[in-house]
């Protein structure tokens, strides 16, 4: 047992920190590191920068374009891209269709779909959720109906993350409901969202931004060669997408990066009176959290050895996902605290507009701090409740 | 021992409540926190014919004589309301430091008109650099000619946008966090030399940063004595955390009872989600955390008219039960609502928000665990 990397991982650490000194638009950090929210045309370009790198697709196989890159390069590249804050690739092209398509779908859809994904010429949207299945999706009730060599799609999914930017959306609709199990009459299609009858809705959060939507379909005609595999088995498709959302689930290169910041920030005096850290009360709490992060680290870490010497990843990512967003919500606690009474300001325009430092009201982002803890309140409801978490665990953990 | 309250108090109870259920539902609420205005002119009008911005103050002074009890009776009402109206900036702290320390004509000119509900008042209790300690107060008061000459910065002075006047603690002695050598003293908002940048907050209300570059007033300007202020701008503060603990209280409340009641309705998996025993737990945890937090409100209450330093540490130790019940209650109101706990339509989200603003105001848990320590 050893923590070191070796040569081979150092070489291979230097070239990602080298890319990305040079190739991580300047632009785009300036956004990332004042809490800016980034435009479509800043995700694109940035990702079109990893697509020429060939870094896009991590985690695909390398006949269709990914690294093949080992559990610690990946591990190493997710450090450096969180120390550059760097922003990650949007998930639902690369990260969930995709694999769905390259591991489900046949060698047109492969042909049409996979490279607009990995150039990031295509913007995905995911439609599982809807107004009355959330943790029970397999309630669902959108409706896809054959007429034809179509299906006819009416219903609303919801929440629907930056649907407002897509082009194309990946559903899970019901194409039967004469079926034993509800799962069994639930297929997986691709949407075109130029498509008649597709009205896009926004849905505003917490903090005031427009992140999700609620996507309606109203006789929305897609055709049969958008289904994903055979018709009625999208529910098991869907699983398998789930798993490949484990990489990187517990976001725990994230995480280092904003305990390392909030470390500098608290060593600063606040606004010319005494910094933080001669608070002890916060040294300790911060300290806390540290070591909780360090363990999820290691966990983490387990876990993707034991995948590369050929162990399926289980209900481990369960864990990951809850542990990993307990984390990340008490870092956004520390910031707040940290930014005393400018937690409070809801000026978030001053960061749009870019106001010189001594026009802004407090000094850094402080007043970023409340809406990010407002808004990450989400991150333990989403992808799966952290409930729902602990009910899959207490079921194929425990056994119970 | 008495928990119970006077029928008079029970009728002001009953009057600020029906407000708010008859005038003050969550749509207005949300249409005046999203208009460009500070605050409702209508609504502030109401509470004055209603005699809440009275309600307060001795009868000498003009007022209803209301006292700590009924300052916890209206505020838990606006937490479960949600008022956005300045009350706490008007009449708990720029009232709350002239009832104690103004003169006869500063209450007759001054608190007679935030009584009325006429003139717009602020306390600017905080600076930049100070975080949460109310006497590192940098900002200077030098004698010049009949007056004074004042200089500095204030932060989050609360209805500082809209104040007619503003009550400014300066340094006229000692150093930058002593507490003696603090005076306060009258400023016009509309003063040569003082610039404010006003601002909504997160949960709707309203505040400013306020220069103040050697801005003149006179010497009749100043409130109290001379170097000698801490004690009513600290007495004033405690005023404001026990008012806001009792908003807290309503919040918490109200939110307790909106997860409960979502719970039931809320269908998942063919079932109430409320028959889920993982999550009635959580919600046992947070009606429990509503009684303790009101048990530590009402002692708070209870010493309010007593010696400074039971009154201090209880009010340090409700106001650090309000920012840990409150926050762990907020989350859990959010959580439990699953998406919809995060969106803007639903009022969870800003009974939430205020919450959070309300474990930050006047001192977070452990500045207030620590001064309890301190008090003991
Ligand atoms: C910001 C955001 C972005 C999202 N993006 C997308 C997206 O892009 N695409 C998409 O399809 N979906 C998306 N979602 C939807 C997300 O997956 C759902 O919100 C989530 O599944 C929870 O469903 P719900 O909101 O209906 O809550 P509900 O299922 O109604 O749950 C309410 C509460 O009950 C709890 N609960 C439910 N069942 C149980 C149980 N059996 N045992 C114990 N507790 C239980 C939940 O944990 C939660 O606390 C997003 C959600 C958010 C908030």
């Amino acid at each position: 047992m050893h923590v070191n990397f070796s040569a081979e991982e150092l070489r291979f650490q230097d070239e990602v920190r080298t890319f990305l000194r040079d190739k991580y638009p300047a632009d785009i950090r300036q956004k990332t590191d004042t809490g800016v929210p980034l435009s479509r045309e800043d995700y694109i370009r940035w990702q079109k920068v990893l697509y020429q790198q060939g870094w896009a697709a991590i985690g695909w196989p390398v006949e269709y374009g990914g690294t093949g890159w080992s559990p610690v390069q990946r591990y190493i590249f997710a450090n450096e891209m969180a120390n550059a804050n760097a922003p990650d690739m949007v998930p639902f092209g690369v990260k969930m269709v995709g694999p769905i398509i390259y591991t489900f779908g046949n060698e047109a859809q492969k042909k049409r779909f996979l490279p607009d994904i990995l150039a990031s010429n295509v913007w995905w949207c995911q439609g599982y959720s809807e107004p009355g299945a959330g943790s029970d999706l397999a309630s669902l009730k959108t409706r896809a109906d054959r007429d034809g060599d179509h299906y006819v799609v009416n219903g609303t999914k919801t929440w629907t993350t930056l649907g407002h930017l897509a082009d194309w959306i990946f559903c899970l609709v019901r194409t039967s409901s004469d079926v034993a199990r509800r799962q069994e009459g639930i297929s997986f299609i691709l949407i075109d969202m130029k498509t008649p009858g597709v009205t896009v809705r926004p849905i505003i959060t917490i903090e005031g931004e427009r992140e999700v939507n609620e996507v309606h379909f109203e006789n929305v005609r897609v055709p049969i060669e958008n289904l994903i595999g055979e018709e009625g088995k999208g529910w098991t498709y869907g699983k398998v997408l789930l798993q490949h959302e484990r990489t990187n689930i517990a976001g725990v290169a994230r995480s280092k990066y904003r305990l390392t910041r909030l470390r500098e920030k608290i060593m600063q005096p606040i606004h010319g009176g005494r910094p933080l850290v001669e608070d002890a009360n916060f040294v300790r709490k911060m300290a806390a959290v540290e070591i909780e992060l360090k363990a999820l680290e290691y966990t983490e870490l387990r876990t993707l050895a034991a995948v590369a010497v050929g162990k399926a990843p289980g209900p481990e990512s369960s864990l990951l996902k809850i542990r990993g967003t307990e984390v990340q919500q008490a870092i956004e606690v520390l910031f707040l605290e940290a930014a005393g009474y400018y937690a409070l300001p809801y000026v978030p325009d001053q960061y749009v507009l870019d106001l010189p430092v001594e026009d802004r009201i407090g000094h850094g982002s402080e007043t970023t701090t409340s809406l990010r803890y407002f808004n990450n309140r989400k991150a333990s409801i989403y992808g799966g409740s952290n409930e729902i978490q602990k009910n899959i665990i207490a079921k194929h953990v425990l056994g119970l | 021992m008495d928990f119970s309250i006077t029928e008079e108090q029970s009728m002001l109870a009953d009057s600020v409540s029906r407000f708010i259920d008859q005038d003050y539902d969550f749509e207005r609420r949300m249409s005046i926190a999203e208009s460009d205005d500070w605050f409702s002119d209508d609504v502030w009008q109401a509470f004055a014919d209603l005699g809440l911005t009275a309600a307060l103050f001795s009868e000498e002074d003009g007022g209803l004589g209301g006292g700590p009890v009924e300052l916890m009776l209206i505020m838990e009402q606006f937490g479960r309301g949600l008022v956005v109206e300045p009350f706490l900036a008007n009449v708990v702290l720029a009232g709350g430091v002239l009832k104690r320390a103004g003169s006869e004509k500063q209450k007759a000119e001054l608190l007679a008109g935030i009584m009325a509900g006429t003139t717009q008042a602020a306390l600017a209790f905080a600076e930049p650099q100070g975080r949460f300690d109310a006497a590192d107060i940098a900002t200077i008061a030098t004698p010049d000619g009949a007056g004074y000459r004042l200089s500095g910065r204030k932060a989050l002075v609360l209805n500082g946008g809209a104040a007619d006047f503003l009550i400014v603690p300066a340094r006229t002695s000692g150093e930058q966090a002593d507490v003696d050598g603090i005076t306060l003293f009258v400023v016009p908002s509309d003063a040569k030399g003082l610039t404010r940048k006003a601002y909504k907050t997160v949960d709707a209300h309203s505040a400013a940063e306020i220069e103040l570059r050697d801005v003149l007033v006179e010497k009749s300007s100043v409130i109290g004595e001379v170097g000698r202020a801490y004690p009513v701008l600290s007495d004033a503060l405690d005023d404001a955390t026990l008012a806001i603990a009792a908003e807290a209280v309503g919040i918490m409340r109200t939110l307790h009872d909106k997860t409960v009641e979502y719970s039931r309705n809320r269908i998942q998996f063919g079932v109430p989600i409320g028959s889920f025993q993982a999550l009635q737990h959580r919600m046992v945890d947070m009606l429990m955390e509503c009684e303790q937090t009101r048990s530590l409100l009402m002692w708070a209450v209870m010493l309010a008219d007593g010696s400074d330093a039971d009154r201090q540490k209880a009010i340090s130790a409700i106001k650090y039960q309000v920012g840990t019940a409150g926050r762990h209650v907020g989350e859990e109101a959010v959580q439990l609502h699953g998406g919809m706990g995060v969106t803007w339509e639903l009022d969870v989200a800003h009974y939430f928000k205020r919450l959070t603003s309300i474990g930050i105001l006047f001192g977070n848990a452990d500045y207030h665990l620590d001064r309890y320590v301190a008090l003991s």
